[in-house]
C-alpha cells in the first residue's frame, strides 16, 4: 500500500502519542531515596544505622502477628535509638502497590494473603533487595552459623528468582488428607495405604451414617490439591516439572489422568457430603469438625484456623495421600509441602539494613518457637518445634514431615502462571460436580496449558 | 460589587471544581491512558501498546463470559424489580391520588426501604445463608412445603447460579423503587382519577390509562439506575458465589474479570481497557434509554 498522506499522518501522530504515553505512571518517585548505613561491626553485622527509624507491615490472617511483633521487641532491644512502626494488614498489595509505585515503600513487608503483591514483577521491576547478605550472616542463635544454615530445606530455593534471593518464607506448608483419629479410633478404622483402600474404606464410613469426604467446594483448589499430590505420586517429580514447563500434553500424562480419574470415584461412588460442591471453606470444614464428614482435604494451617470450633478430643490428624498405585514413583508418606508467608525488603526503602536485621532477627530460633506456639504451625527454622509440647495436628504435620524426609513435593504452576490456575479450578470444579469427567477435565486443562505457552505476553519460567 | 460578586462566585465554585477533577475526571483520564498501555501495576513506568489491550478483550473467553452474564442481568434485573417496585406501589397507594391503597399501606412502605439500608457486603453474606446447600433456608423452606424435589446447590450449579445473583440484587433495589413509584403516584390529581372512576375505569385499566403514563419520568430514571446496578454486580459476585465468578464462569461479571486482571495476574493496563470499555457500554445503555423513553410529556395544568 502506498502511504497516503492520511496514514502518514496517523502514523506520525500515533509515533507521538506513544512517545507522550510510555513515561511515567504516576508524577514523583524518581528520585531515589537516601538510604542510611551504619559502622559493620560483630555486633551489628548488618551495619544497621543508628537511631533509624524502621517500619514494618505485615499481614495479619490466620497466624496472627504475635511472631512479627516478637521480632519487633527482639530488635529494639538491639537497637535501642529506633522507633520500631508495626502495622497488620489483611489487604498488603492495595495499600502497598502505590507506595511501590512512588518509591515510597516500607523497610519490610510480609508480602502474603489473598491481596499480595505478585513478587516475580516486584522482582522484574527492581523493587527488591538480594537478600544474599542476610543470607550470609550470623544468626542470632549462634555466631558462628549463617542464617543459610538455620533454614529448612527449599526454603532459600522457594525465595529465588532467577539466581537472586528475594524473599524468604516464613511458614512451612504441608498438604495432605485429614481426620479425627478419635473417631477413627472409636470406629476401628485406619488410614488407608493405597487408593483402593480409600474407596473401600469409604464404603465402610458412609455404613456408619457419616459422609466420608467433604471439601471446600467455593474454592476448587482445595481438592486440585490432593488430586496433584496423587499424581506426584504416581509419576514423579519428572511429571511434575512436565506440568510446570507446560510441556505439551503435561496434563494427559498416566499419572495425571488416574490422579483425576481416583478423585472422580468420590464423586461416582457418592462419597463426598451432599452440597460440598456449594460450601466456602469455613462451612465445609466447621461441617467436618462437627462429625458430619471423616475425611477433607487441606493444608497444615487447617488446626490454627479451626481452634475455636474444634471440639475436646477431637485430635485432628493429617496424613500424606495414600499410594495412587502399586508401582508409584515417589515412596509412600511424600508430601506435597512449601513454605510461605513472603518476607521481603523493599529496595527503595529508606532502612534497608533495618529491614534485613529485622529479618534475622524473626528467623531466629526464639521467634521461631514463639510462632509454633501462637500460631500452630511449622516454621522454616530447623529444629525450632524440638522439645516444645505440639498441639495434636501440628505434632502429626512434625511427623508427616519427618517422614517424607527428603521426598517433599510441590507444583510452581500456581504462582508462575496465575491465569492456568484459574483454568484448572474451574476445570476441577466440574470434575467435582461429575459436569466434567477425567477426560474432559484434562482436556480443558490441557487447552489452557497450550494457549498459556503459546502466549508471548506471559513471562516463562522452567524448573 | 460586581467585582465581588465574580470572586465570591468563584471561590464558591473552585473547591467542588477542584475536587471533581482531582478525584473524579483524573481518574479517569488516568484510566484511558493505561488501557493504552502495559502497565503491570508495579514499576513506575509503562510500554505504550495502542489498542492492542482493547483487541485482546474481544478474543477472551472470561470477558465475554463476563459480557453475557451482565446482559443477562440488564435484561432480567431491571425489569423485574421495576415490574415488582409498580405492582407494590400501585398496591400501596391504590393506583395514584391518593385513593386507599391496601391496609396498614404505612407500615409497608417503612418495611420495604429496609433492604436498602443493609451495606451489599452483608447483603452477599445473609444470602449466602439462605442458598446455602443441605440445610439453608431456602432448601429447609421448599422442604418444609414439601418440594423436596427442588432442592439444589443453588450457587454451585451453573443453571441456577446467575439467577440466584439476579433474584439477590432484585431484592435488594425493590424497596427503594416502591418509595420512588409510591411518591410519584401520590403526586397524581385527584381529578384526573376521580375522572377515569367516574367513566367506569377499573383499577386494572386505571393503573395502565392513567398511573403508568403519569409515573413514566420515574420509571425512567430507575431503568437507568437499575441498568448501572446489572451492569456491577461486582461485591455480590465476589462474595457469594463459588469461585467467584464460578461454577464455570457461569456468574462472571465483567467488574470481577477486570478485578482479577488488575489483582492477581497484574495486568493493569488490560484492566484499565476493560474499565473505558464498561465506561462506554454504561455511557450507551443510558443514552439509549433516555432516549428510547422520551416520548410526549404529559402536561399537567
Amino acid at each position: 500500500m502506498n502511504p497516503t498522506r492520511r496514514t502518514v499522518l496517523r502514523a506520525s501522530t500515533a509515533a507521538g502519542a506513544a512517545a507522550a504515553l510510555s513515561g511515567c505512571v504516576t508524577a514523583g518517585g524518581s528520585d531515589p531515596a537516601e538510604q542510611a548505613t551504619g559502622a559493620v561491626t560483630d555486633e551489628n553485622p548488618l551495619g544497621v544505622p543508628a537511631d533509624t527509624d524502621l517500619e514494618v507491615v505485615m499481614f495479619d490472617g490466620g497466624y496472627g502477628d504475635e511472631y512479627t511483633r516478637h521480632a519487633v521487641t527482639l530488635y529494639e532491644e538491639r537497637h535501642p535509638g529506633a522507633a520500631v512502626t508495626h502495622e497488620g494488614l489483611q489487604k498488603v498489595g492495595e495499600v502497598l502497590q502505590p507506595r511501590f509505585v512512588a518509591g515510597e515503600p516500607p523497610d519490610v513487608v510480609d508480602n502474603t494473603g489473598a491481596g499480595r503483591l505478585d513478587i516475580a514483577a516486584l522482582a522484574d521491576a527492581g523493587q527488591l533487595t538480594d537478600l544474599a547478605e542476610l543470607l550470609d550472616a550470623p544468626s542470632l542463635d549462634d555466631p558462628s552459623v549463617p542464617v543459610r544454615d538455620t533454614l529448612l530445606p527449599g526454603v532459600v530455593e522457594d525465595g529465588t528468582l532467577d539466581g537472586t534471593a528475594y524473599f524468604l518464607n516464613y511458614s512451612y506448608v504441608v498438604w495432605g488428607v485429614w481426620y479425627s483419629r478419635s473417631l477413627f479410633d472409636e470406629h476401628g478404622w485406619t488410614y488407608p495405604a493405597t487408593w483402593d483402600d480409600m474407596i473401600a474404606l469409604c464404603g465402610e464410613i458412609k455404613a456408619a451414617g457419616i459422609a466420608p469426604w467433604t471439601w471446600q467446594g467455593k474454592y476448587p483448589e482445595y481438592m486440585m490439591d490432593p488430586l496433584q499430590s496423587l499424581a506426584a505420586k504416581a509419576g514423579g517429580l519428572e511429571l511434575v516439572r512436565a506440568v510446570d514447563n507446560l510441556e505439551p500434553d503435561a496434563w494427559r500424562q498416566d499419572g495425571v489422568l488416574a490422579a483425576a480419574d481416583a478423585i472422580h470415584r468420590l464423586v461416582t461412588g457418592g462419597h463426598l457430603l451432599e452440597g460440598s460442591e456449594g460450601l466456602s471453606h469455613t462451612e465445609a470444614q466447621n461441617a467436618w469438625s462437627g462429625g458430619q464428614a471423616a475425611f477433607i482435604p487441606c493444608g497444615s494451617w487447617l488446626e490454627g484456623e479451626q481452634q475455636g470450633v474444634t471440639p475436646e478430643g477431637f485430635d485432628m490428624t493429617l496424613a500424606a495421600l495414600p499410594a495412587l498405585t502399586a508401582a508409584d514413583a515417589l515412596p509412600d508418606g511424600a508430601v506435597q509441602g512449601a513454605s510461605s508467608e513472603s518476607f521481603l525488603v523493599p529496595a527503595q526503602a529508606l532502612n534497608p539494613r533495618g529491614g534485613l536485621e529485622y529479618l534475622r532477627c524473626l528467623f531466629s530460633g526464639e521467634v521461631a518457637r514463639g510462632f509454633a506456639e501462637s500460631a500452630r504451625a511449622m516454621p522454616v527454622v530447623k529444629g525450632a518445634t524440638e522439645g516444645l509440647d505440639l498441639a495434636p495436628g501440628l505434632a502429626s504435620v512434625a511427623a508427616a514431615l519427618d517422614t517424607a524426609g527428603e521426598h517433599v513435593f510441590g507444583y510452581k504452576y500456581r504462582t508462575w502462571y496465575p491465569e492456568l490456575a484459574k483454568a484448572v479450578d474451574d476445570a476441577t470444579g466440574e470434575l467435582l460436580t461429575g459436569r466434567a469427567d477425567p477426560e474432559q477435565w484434562a482436556d480443558r486443562i490441557q487447552q489452557a496449558a497450550d494457549q498459556t505457552a503459546a502466549d508471548d505476553t506471559i513471562a516463562k519460567h522452567e524448573r | 460589587m460586581r467585582h465581588g460578586k465574580y470572586r465570591f462566585l468563584i471561590g464558591a465554585l473552585a473547591p467542588p471544581l477542584l475536587l471533581y477533577g482531582v478525584f473524579v475526571v483524573s481518574p479517569y483520564a488516568q484510566a484511558f491512558h493505561l488501557a493504552l498501555t502495559d502497565w503491570n501495576g508495579l514499576s513506575a513506568e509503562a510500554g505504550f501498546v495502542g489498542l492492542a489491550n482493547f483487541a485482546e478483550l474481544w478474543g477472551d473467553p472470561l470477558f465475554l463470559a463476563a459480557l453475557r452474564n451482565n446482559g443477562l442481568l440488564l435484561l432480567a434485573v431491571p425489569l423485574a424489580t421495576i415490574a415488582l417496585a409498580l405492582f407494590f406501589a400501585a398496591c400501596l397507594t391504590g393506583g395514584g391520588a391518593r385513593r386507599k391503597g391496601v391496609r396498614g399501606s404505612g407500615l409497608y412502605r417503612v418495611v420495604y426501604f429496609f433492604p436498602q439500608l443493609l451495606s451489599v457486603a452483608i447483603l452477599g453474606v445473609l444470602f449466602q445463608f439462605v442458598y446455602t446447600p443441605g440445610d439453608g433456608l431456602l432448601n429447609g423452606l421448599l422442604g418444609a412445603v414439601g418440594l423436596d424435589a427442588l432442592q439444589r446447590s443453588w450457587l454451585a450449579d451453573p443453571a441456577t447460579a446467575l439467577p440466584a445473583v439476579a433474584a439477590v440484587m432484585v431484592w435488594s433495589a425493590v424497596g427503594f423503587y416502591v418509595v420512588l413509584f409510591t411518591a410519584a403516584m401520590d403526586s397524581i390529581p385527584a381529578d384526573v382519577v376521580e375522572a377515569a372512576t367516574l367513566d367506569g375505569a377499573g383499577r386494572f385499566t386505571l393503573f395502565r390509562r392513567i398511573t403508568l403514563p403519569l409515573v413514566r419520568d420515574s420509571v425512567q430514571v430507575a431503568y437507568v439506575y437499575l441498568g448501572i446496578l446489572a451492569l456491577d454486580g461486582f461485591a455480590l459476585v465476589q462474595i457469594m458465589t463459588v469461585g467467584p465468578g464460578g461454577p464455570d464462569n457461569a456468574t462472571e461479571v465483567m467488574g470481577l474479570t477486570l478485578y482479577r486482571a488488575a489483582f492477581t495476574y497484574g495486568e493493569f493496563g488490560y484492566a484499565a481497557a476493560m474499565g473505558v470499555t464498561l465506561f462506554f457500554i454504561t455511557l450507551t445503555l443510558t443514552a439509549l434509554a433516555l432516549r428510547a423513553t422520551r416520548s410526549e410529556r404529559v402536561e399537567l395544568a
